[in-house]
């Protein structure tokens, strides 16, 4: 693939790893906190960790949407094809997503809920048009990244006028996550590795207020040697001692973002007053919730769905893992009663999840207790 | 789930859609958030909309750059051994 292949280059890659030994400083610490669930993913499928040196320690992040979000949420949609019969469309991701005791939206459709998978929200107008006499419900969640998608079909569901059709929205936001981790304080971190189709759509300015704080930040792409140079980045800027924002994505990021997508964001969405995230509580101005313009599109209002807030299972760590504060492995369901096949949190679902990453491409026996000391 | 890929423009279609190529795969995608998309441009795909045109002189540039960064380690074996 174009502009992918280039990118995963192996003996480029094991290059740059020693050029990145070569240039920590015994005396200085490098801990890095990765944002994103895709990064994860490609650090544990590539295997980086076992690259790099002893001294570069990759701390997953809470970029991960689908576990994120808290139960509450997940029980809400399900109640939507259960009890209020609407076509809930949704992306692959959240299927097997973990709600209330045994129930997900997967079970939720095996048990007769109309529930169906979509790969963009223009196949959820589309079931729209083409089934008038049924409320059609997209669950929309995600980052930055994924909320324009959904800016794009509430426009485009106004304009054609489209009665049948809502969004359960529970879109994110990368610097209030970024905030909740790096306020905690619990973490000793040197650097962030930034998610960069975040930031192709928001840019690199929205995390100035993280460099200004002394926080270097580097936007990195999704490919292995996307990721390598972001980590060399990052040393360099550390013992420079001089915490800026880079731009080490150029190719496909300008460092304004995308204004157009910006302004579809702006124009149907706006700020939440508060947000619970799993494993980072209830955060102000944290989420989007549909603008009052569209009200009439939002499933929230047109269901009057209440929300709930619902504990986690028992002993899962998710909440832990999503802050950083604790490896995958070290949650005393992983590996035993928690796997892909059948997952107890949400960490374990989708690939981005730091537990499923950490259990498809063995993560976890690569690495050693010292890295394992993160906490 | 917050991936995006590069695609490969095809076709330019009404109503600021377009196909694009994604490893042989094709797809019928919007391309409203992106403009001046020109057939044979790559734009990075994320849930079927273009976020942004790939540019191929700074992909260019970030590869030379990489194997600058991957030089510097074969010319000083010593340091890092150490
Ligand atoms: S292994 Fe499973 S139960 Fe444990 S933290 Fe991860 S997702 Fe939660």
């Amino acid at each position: 693939m174009k502009f992918a292949s280039e990118f995963r280059d192996g003996s480029l890659a094991r290059r740059i790893a020693t050029t990145i030994a070569a240039e920590c400083q015994p005396s200085r610490g490098y801990s890095f906190m990765e944002f994103c669930g895709g990064h994860t993913h490609t650090i544990a499928r590539y295997g980086l960790e076992t690259m790099l040196p002893e001294a570069i320690r990759l701390i997953h992040g809470p970029g991960c949407p689908v576990c994120v979000l808290p139960v509450g949420r997940i029980d809400s949609g399900i109640e939507l094809a259960r009890d209020h019969g609407v076509i809930l469309c949704t992306y692959g991701d959240m299927m097997r997503v973990p709600g209330s005791p045994r129930m997900s939206l997967l079970k939720a459709k095996a048990a007769g809920g109309d529930i169906r998978m979509v790969w963009s929200t223009l196949d959820a107008l589309k079931i729209a048009r083409d089934n008038p006499s049924r409320e059609v419900v997209f669950f929309a969640i995600g980052f930055e990244t994924t909320t324009p998608p959904t800016a794009m079909a509430l426009k485009m569901a106004k304009a054609e006028g489209l009665t049948n059709f809502s969004i359960f929205c529970n879109h994110v936001l990368t610097p209030s996550a970024m905030r909740a981790v790096l306020q905690g304080g619990s973490l000793p971190l040197e650097g962030v590795i930034g998610p960069g189709h975040v930031s192709a759509v928001i840019g690199i300015d929205p995390y100035r207020e993280f460099s200004d704080r002394g926080m270097p930040v580097v936007v990195a792409g999704f490919e292995p040697l996307d990721l390598l140079q972001a980590i060399l980045m990052l040393v360099r800027q550390v013992n420079e001692g001089r915490p800026r924002v880079e731009n080490a994505y150029v190719r496909a990021l300008p460092a304004i973002g995308n204004e157009k997508a910006q302004q579809a964001i702006a124009e149907t969405m706006t700020l939440r007053d508060s947000f619970e995230w799993r494993g980072l509580g209830t955060l102000p101005d944290s989420a989007l919730r549909l603008a009052d313009d569209y009200a009439k599109f939002d499933a929230e209002r047109r269901f009057a769905l209440p929300y709930r807030t619902i504990p986690d299972p028992k002993s899962c760590a998710c909440a832990e893992v999503v802050r950083g504060i604790k490896r995958p492995e070290e949650c005393p369901l992983f590996g035993r009663s928690c796997t892909p096949d059948n997952p107890i949190g949400s960490c374990m679902v989708s690939s981005e999840g730091g537990c499923a990453a950490h259990w498809l491409y063995g993560r976890h026996r690569m690495s050693n207790e010292g890295r394992k000391a993160v906490a | 789930m917050c991936l995006a890929i590069p695609a490969e423009v095809t076709e330019l279609l009404p109503g600021s859609m377009g196909r694009v190529r994604i490893d042989g795969i094709v797809k019928v995608v919007s391309l409203a958030l992106v403009d001046g998309v020109e057939v044979g441009d790559y734009v990075l795909l994320h849930v079927g909309f273009a976020l942004s045109r790939i540019d191929p002189q700074e992909a260019a540039e970030t590869l030379a750059l990489l194997r600058e960064m991957g030089e510097l380690a074969e010319l000083e074996p010593e340091e890092f051994l150490g």
